[in-house]
């Protein structure tokens, strides 16, 4: 074994691959709830690979068949409903992680100088994945895949001068058509997988070049030991390895009871509609995208332009990507913040969630209302903390990391 | 700005609920998709008066035969009525497919007819049977009835036999929108009100069940795999704890 090792080891650097990333790379030893899911993330991607493969061998990208073919994976192929509940479920699943794990990001700044890459390239994980779950979304065929892509698509129509010819361009056709479900079937599980894991895999190399931050803040590299090793670091393996597989079979007991007990949710993971083959000439009642986007969507709605609308949806994404820049205090953690920014950032998730349970609901002139303010209140967010963080009133940081 | 807060937790009161019904107040099917019997009966149901107009062609005859209890014989002499090209009897593993293709039903109805496979996925039980015992009598309309939970619904009366003819209190309110307060039944038929909900119970329990063929599967082997997880989780903690023993 150890000869074959050796082999290997003089032609590819594994060991020193192994080092760099598990066994000699030395993350705080004070992680707390919040650290589980990046590797939550990364396991969420792995099922949604995996059961997106086998999803492909029985599935069949065309219109006419697309739908009768998901029942088919549904009924006939031995334990095809339980591949599919897990794609469906893991779609949902691979938003609530993203969203903590955002979170956790901005609670403790881990957004902050070393680390604005590692952000950067996570926000375009987080699009590339808005962009893979709404294409996904379309394949199932049913009525509110077509008209939840019609509507989002439509959004680009508001562009001047090149809107039309852009949708077109993206559809394929006049109309959401066969020609748009074989296009985004083949972006769903070629293009943006590959996208997903080359960014994946940018995310960690740069996370692992500067070191993982922690719930203090502290730079645990700036006290190191005669060898060298940082005196608050701890192996990834196996401390944080076994760490999280603790949290891995938590995170599978929520996954496996949404699965098996409530696939659809309640209609929030898979939509009541989406039962309905998709029908061209039929709109539905009420289309609404599914609850991950609904922030968005409420926003878009929010404003009474079209074009306008458009933008401060666009504007709400972009925003998040100027963090490390937007925010001027060199304090990392909340923990040792004014709070203002404590005030501040609670009300940001205040806002998220109350316009993602909006922008679930048909619009009327009091929701419309609440949209607009709570779209302020998540645009204000990012003013008050430009505003803010300057001179920020902080609490000292201590040297090293606490418990 | 307390008024403004409760202004706002008002707008978002209403709840999803009322989306789904056309707001009306659905009446409660008793859903019990592991009694045998009941799916027998709705299968009954469902292939003399769903199964000529509607398809289900993603259901299979011996997969309702496998999870209900019936051998491929007792479908063939009690629920399979259609034949295929050559003349011969449809065989059990195929699907639920029907003679009637779109543009006969749009000519005949009006409209394409819906496939009901999944249908209790979209509508759910209680606006299904709701939805089948709300017909009324309505001269106004081409099939002489009309719907409280689906106005103007283009479907037939095709129970009516068993439930006999309704006749509707209907208030128009300020908006012109018509309500039905009241369904009264004029004309008896075979059934009384209590075994007819039962037959529209029984075909309810038959369409939830058809919805999802492995729901009962699905929730036994969840069962497992939880109790596989819990005893993996005590021996990962555990590992994790003696791992940890030496991080201070």
């Amino acid at each position: 074994m150890n000869k074959l090792l050796g082999w290997v080891d003089d032609r590819f650097p594994l060991m020193a691959l192994w080092d760099d990333h598990m066994a000699k790379y030395y993350a705080p030893k004070n992680f707390n709830f919040w650290y589980f899911f990046g590797s939550l993330a990364l396991l969420v991607l792995v099922i949604q690979i995996l059961s997106g493969i086998f999803l492909t061998m029985h599935y069949k990208p065309d219109g006419a068949l697309a739908f009768a073919s998901v029942e088919y994976i549904m009924r006939d192929v031995p334990y095809g409903w339980l591949i599919r509940y897990m794609h469906s479920t893991g779609a949902s699943a691979f938003f609530v992680v993203v969203y903590l794990h955002m979170f956790r990001g901005l609670m403790y700044g881990s957004y902050k100088q070393p680390r604005e890459l590692i952000w950067l390239f996570g926000m375009f994980i987080y699009l590339a994945l808005m962009a893979e779950a709404f294409m996904g979304y379309l394949l199932p065929w049913g009525q509110m895949s077509y008209w939840g892509a019609q509507v989002i698509i439509s959004l680009f129509g508001a562009i001047p001068w090149i809107g039309d010819a852009l949708t077109l361009w993206i559809r394929g056709d006049y109309v959401i058509s066969d020609a748009t479900l074989n296009r985004f079937f083949a972006l769903h599980v070629i293009a943006l997988p590959l996208v997903l894991v080359g960014l994946v895999v940018a995310h960690l190399i740069a996370l692992h070049e500067v070191g993982s931050n922690n719930p203090d803040g502290v730079e645990i590299k700036k006290n190191k030991d005669e060898n060298g090793i940082p005196k608050d670091g701890i192996p990834f393996h196996p401390y944080y390895s076994v760490k999280d597989i603790v949290g891995v079979i938590v995170f599978l007991m929520f996954f496996v009871a949404v699965m098996f007990f409530a696939p659809e949710m309640g209609g929030y993971f898979i939509e009541h509609a989406n039962f309905v083959p998709a029908d061209p000439l039929k709109t539905p009642e009420h289309i609404a995208p599914v609850w991950y986007f609904t922030p968005f969507y409420a926003i878009l709605r929010a404003v009474p332009d079209k074009l306008l609308g458009v933008i401060a949806m666009f504007a709400s994404i972009a925003v998040l990507f100027v963090m490390p820049w937007l925010d001027r205090c060199k304090v990392k953690s909340i923990r040792y913040r004014a709070t203002i920014y404590k005030v501040n950032l609670a009300a940001f998730v205040v806002s998220f969630l109350v316009l993602g349970y909006l922008g679930m609901l048909p619009a009327t002139p009091g929701r419309t209302l609440a949209a607009q303010i709570f779209s302020i209140i998540y645009f204000g967010f990012f003013a008050v903390l430009w505003y803010t963080s300057k001179d920020e009133k902080t609490k000292p940081v201590p040297e090293r990391v606490t418990k | 700005m307390r008024k403004l807060i409760s202004a706002l937790l008002l707008a978002i009161a209403p709840s999803l609920v009322l989306a789904a019904g056309g707001g009306i107040k659905l009446d409660h099917a008793n859903i019990d998709v592991s009694n045998k019997e009941a799916i027998q009966r709705g299968a009954k149901t469902f292939v003399n008066y769903c199964l000529s107009c509607h398809s289900a062609s993603y259901m299979r005859y011996n997969r309702l035969g496998a999870d209900a209890g019936m051998t491929d014989q007792q479908l063939k002499d009690n629920l399979i009525f259609t034949r295929n090209k050559k003349g011969e009897q449809t065989k059990v593993g195929e699907l639920m497919k029907i003679a009637m293709n779109d543009d006969y039903a749009k000519e005949a109805f009006g409209t394409k007819i819906p496939d009901l496979t999944v249908i209790s996925r979209s509508r759910g039980a209680d606006w299904l049977y709701t939805y089948l015992r709300t017909f009324y009598a309505d001269p106004s309309r081409p099939t002489g009835h009309n719907n409280k939970a689906f106005p103007d619904v283009g479907m037939p009366n095709v129970l009516w036999e068993m439930q006999g003819v309704q006749e509707a209190e209907i208030r128009v309110d300020e908006n012109g929108t018509k309500h039905v307060e009241k369904l009264t039944i004029t004309q008896p038929g075979t059934h009384t009100v209590a075994e007819f909900d039962a037959v529209v119970n029984d075909l309810v329990t038959y369409l939830v069940y058809m919805g999802e063929p492995m729901q009962l599967e699905r929730k036994r082997l969840g069962f497992y795999i939880l109790i596989f997880l819990f005893i993996f989780f005590i021996v990962a903690y555990m590992l994790k704890k003696e791992y940890w023993k030496d991080v201070h």
